[in-house]
């Protein structure tokens, strides 16, 4: 279990976290998701103790996490997989961790040979691709068997087996009864792991419920209509007060509605005699509610998704 | 067998009390498991050795024009065996190794694994400043002994030999020994204080190896600031320049030994001191 209560940090007159609330329960997989610069990343740090908050609180299991005068029993965290010594075979940088905490050495062979580096147990890590290297952070997340585990952008550099592999391993984390949150920016990348989503922007709470709640929340939701009649469909539903565009490369005939149900669309085309090819209701992909609910608070606009995103 | 228990095992957890030892043993693997370690030591013990057996030679051969009372009391046969550039040598290897502990995890980042894992950061600094303590006196204790029995077989050629019981003989033995865990030391705690490696490096060698030079031997006050600096407070204790108190400049011994305690004690100080309040 994490809680988070007005955690707030800020560097000079930037604040990087703004008074964020949010709970995280075990048994299940919670998404962690903003863009980037959200504070996702200065969140997850001052969970860790890492970063002390300029105001808040956060407990992990209850405490703060700084109490623990050893924290691999308590959390198994990767932040980011790059901070290693490249010097160090995989077997030694588990080693010290271990020994550290009093975790026995052959824990060490097992959590290498879970995350398939029992290979390259003996090799310096200063080798090890990107992918490998996110393998051997996972691996000193579960030296302790910790009951909370967090990891920060997880799937970055990996393969796609990589990726399957670890859906997988948080999933069966989750099931064993351990409170897994990990962050992304990639919509995508949660709607097929997390259960649940904490959602920020610019610092602050946007959105805390199940994934599915979170797509549904999208008020893009729009109808597909497909019609050799395009042309007076649109002047007819416009007409009825939707919006519509067109969608999909300019020669396909068809349409996104929004703003009218599917069965008023169909009752106004056989009104007017327009023959009608395809009328499918489409909610919002779980990435549209996030670009939609976050396009206000995105830190770093591209000139492209400037265009595209909705005015502030 | 109430409904907290399912709370209760999601986070009670089994755990081992912490022991300090273990931080010790997990930052010894850290320094092992680093090939650059034994590199280091096997090169410093080396220029130290060779510059004490030219220095040996070189007075072995100029023996027979050294006048008589000279080649009575061989008064060179201590310097020999501790040459100050030898010294100055591994001052600096001991100063780069020590700050290399603390700032190569800050650089790489491993700091924040470090951290996550051991949330209780003083501990972590005391257990590194454990292993390199007792790595460089080990080291040091070796080097000295090498550079000191090395040159003394050489000039036993003339007869100028001295023992390690010899007066002077062993706390020049002592100093030139721990000189190398007193620069170690300064360099961890400059490492915490810095977190950059070239710059840390850099200052701990101006700090240890350049600042004496900048201190007058006249002007009362620069006196006392040069006598508080661990190169001079080596050459008090490892060298003889001559009987009279006032050759000296005013270090005493026991303010030398003085100095070799407070340097690493107000780097470490420090050091503990920042490393509770910064974020990591």
């Amino acid at each position: 279990m994490i809680e988070v209560s007005e955690l707030t940090k800020r560097y000079g007159d930037k604040t990087a976290v703004d008074h964020l609330s949010f709970t995280v329960r075990p048994g299940q997989v919670t998404g962690f998701l903003g863009p980037n610069g959200a504070g996702k990343t200065t969140t997850m740090r001052m969970l860790l103790g890492l970063d002390a908050p300029t105001a808040g609180t956060s407990t992990i299991g209850g405490v703060p996490f700084r109490t623990h005068p050893r924290g691999l029993r308590h959390v198994g965290a990767l932040l980011d997989a790059q901070q290693v010594h490249g010097g160090r075979s995989a077997t030694a940088h588990l080693g010290a961790l271990a020994r550290g905490n009093r975790i026995p050495a052959s824990r060490v062979a097992e959590v290498l040979a879970e995350v398939g580096l029992t290979e390259a147990a003996g090799r310096r890590i200063g080798g090890f691709s990107l992918g490998m290297k996110q393998r051997l952070g996972i691996a000193a997340a579960l030296l302790g068997d910790p009951p909370v585990l967090m990891f920060d952008e997880p799937i970055n550099g990996m393969d796609p087996e990589g990726v399957l592999w670890v859906r997988g391993l948080f999933r069966r984390l989750a099931a064993e009864g351990r409170t897994v949150f990990l962050s992304s920016h990639l919509m995508t990348e949660m709607e097929s792991t997390a259960d649940q989503l904490v959602v920020i922007g610019q610092g602050r709470l946007i959105a805390a419920e199940s994934v599915r709640e979170f797509a549904a929340r999208s008020t893009r939701f729009s109808v597909l209509v497909a019609t050799p009649q395009s042309g007076e469909l649109r002047a007819v539903l416009t007409a009825a007060g939707a919006s519509v565009e067109r969608h999909g490369p300019p020669d396909a005939a068809r349409i996104a509605v929004t703003g009218l149900p599917a069965e008023r669309i169909g009752a106004l085309a056989f009104e007017h005699r327009i023959m009608l090819h395809e009328l499918t209701n489409r909610t919002a992909s779980l990435e549209e509610a996030f670009m939609e609910l976050t396009a206000g608070s995105v830190e770093y606009l591209s000139g492209d998704a400037g265009k595209a995103g909705q005015p502030r | 067998m109430t409904s907290t228990t399912t709370t209760t095992t999601a986070t009670a957890v089994d755990e081992p009390p912490a022991r300090f030892l273990d931080l010790v043993a997990a930052e010894w693997i850290k320094v092992r498991s680093l090939r650059s370690t034994p590199w280091v030591i096997v090169l410093v013990t080396l220029v130290v050795t060779g510059v004490a057996a030219a220095r040996a030679l070189a007075d072995y051969n100029n023996f027979p024009s050294y006048s008589a009372l000279t080649r009575r009391d061989h008064p060179f046969s201590l310097g020999d065996a501790f040459p100050a550039e030898a010294y100055l040598t591994v001052m600096l290897a001991a100063v780069a190794v020590g700050a290399i502990a603390t700032v190569s995890e800050y650089g790489s980042g491993l700091i924040r694994t470090t951290t996550v894992a051991v949330p209780a950061r003083g501990a972590v600094v005391l257990a590194k400043a454990v292993v390199q303590a007792v790595l460089w006196t080990v080291v040091g204790s070796l080097v000295a002994l090498c550079s000191f029995f090395v040159a003394q077989a050489i000039l036993s050629g003339r007869d100028a030999a001295i023992s390690l019981g010899d007066p002077n003989a062993l706390r020049a033995f002592a100093a030139s020994a721990l000189l190398a865990p007193v620069c170690a030391l300064v360099g961890l705690g400059l490492g915490v204080l810095i977190r950059h490696s070239a710059t840390t490096v850099v200052a701990g060698s101006f700090v240890l190896l350049l600042l004496p030079v900048f201190f007058s031997s006249r002007k009362p006050l620069s006196v006392t600031f040069a006598n508080a600096m661990v190169r001079n407070a080596w050459q008090r204790l490892a060298q003889i320049y001559g009987t009279p108190p006032e050759a000296y400049n005013g270090a005493t011994v026991a303010g030398s030994w003085t100095v070799y305690v407070l340097w690493p004690l107000v780097a470490l100080a420090l050091a503990l001191l920042v490393v509770r309040r910064r974020d990591v």
